[in-house]
């Protein structure tokens, strides 16, 4: 099942806000991006915080939901603790001129997470299509990549499964600090 | 440490559920404890669990990070593999570097720059490429298909 979700987390490097923001957008982005308060207004108290009407802060957020700031409210699983230990960053080499019906049709899997169309580094490293793939282990992993190959069919001309050995760093992105 | 066997049917339909769009309403867990079959207090003392136990890594607005005018990238280097971890403490150290990963692939290592302008992204590229002497694959998105996942348990 696929939702608007975004498993990027905000962490502590440093991205800037835009001239787009008023000032109060990034006051509410900076109350935040660390979470929501857990309590029954949690939307009462960040206006409380920030010394504005509750109204404002609803208002405010459903605009940033409708340009896309904010990709969705919500919750993000540990996809590990939730028995998802098998993490595949698939890549694939398709023709330039499909890559966008390619991508959408690969990136409505259920068990993709990501899917970009990135540049390539000839003569090496010929793929332009990655895709996350999550499973409970490699072997479902490699699984799920077998369908996206057969999905892809004839345009498929190469591919490759980079599997994560080890988290070197997972500090995440953090706005506006 | 917590895993799935732990999680009774409360929790399973709490973090299903609350993967969907949580409501921007004056008693939004209230709406989404109504849709669960519990109570608000209930929801949220849950929800308060499964974060201490580290089930749920966040809860709250998801920002879409290149909607924020900064540079963002995907990189990859070829490290020889007996210069691993040197040359992960000297990528590590910058500021810059989001997120890390050693791969099973000759590019073993792919790390996320993201940097407040795009000039400071080139700039990073190059200041690592100097650091460590090796030439870093800077692999942009040119466009997204699809970012999210839905994790049904």
């Amino acid at each position: 099942m696929k939702s608007e979700a975004n498993t990027q987390t905000m962490g502590d490097s440093n991205l800037p806000l835009e001239g787009t923001h008023t000032p109060l957008d990034r006051d509410i982005i900076l109350a935040t991006q660390s979470g929501l308060p857990l309590v029954a207004e949690p939307y009462q108290q960040i206006a409380d915080q920030l010394g504005v009407d509750v109204s404002v802060i609803k208002e405010r957020l459903t605009a940033m939901q409708q340009d896309g700031r904010i990709r969705r409210i919500g919750a993000v699983p540990n996809h590990y603790k939730l028995g998802y230990t098998g993490n595949g960053m698939s890549v694939w080499d398709v023709p330039d001129d499909q890559i966008q019906a390619l991508g959408e049709m690969v990136g409505n899997l259920s068990f993709v997470s990501h899917c970009y169309h990135r540049p390539r580094f000839l003569p090496d490293w010929t793929y332009n299509l990655f895709a996350m793939v999550h499973g409970r282990n490699r072997d479902e992993v490699f699984e799920k990549a077998k369908q996206i190959e057969e999905l892809l069919g004839e345009h498929c001309r190469a591919h490759d499964i980079l599997f994560s050995t080890r988290i070197l760093k997972k500090t995440g992105i953090r706005i506006g600090a | 440490m917590s895993d799935i066997t732990e999680l009774d049917e409360l929790d399973k339909k709490i973090i299903n559920e609350l993967q969907r769009d949580f409501p921007v309403c004056d008693h939004p867990f209230a709406v989404a404890a109504e849709q669960l079959g519990t109570t608000q207090e209930n929801l949220i003392a849950r929800v308060k669990r499964l974060m201490d136990e580290k089930i749920l890594t966040r809860f709250g607005p998801l920002f879409n990070a290149d909607r924020f005018g900064g540079g963002l990238s995907l990189c990859a280097i070829a490290v020889p593999e007996e210069d691993f971890d040197a040359v992960t403490e000297k990528v590590n150290a910058f500021p810059q570097v989001a997120h890390n990963y050693q791969r099973d692939h000759e590019l073993n290592m792919w790390f996320v720059l993201a940097t407040e302008t795009p000039a400071e992204l080139d700039e990073t590229l190059e200041a690592i490429e100097a650091g460590t002497g090796l030439m870093v694959r800077n692999m942009p998105k040119l466009q997204e298909f699809y970012v999210g996942l839905h994790f049904e348990i």
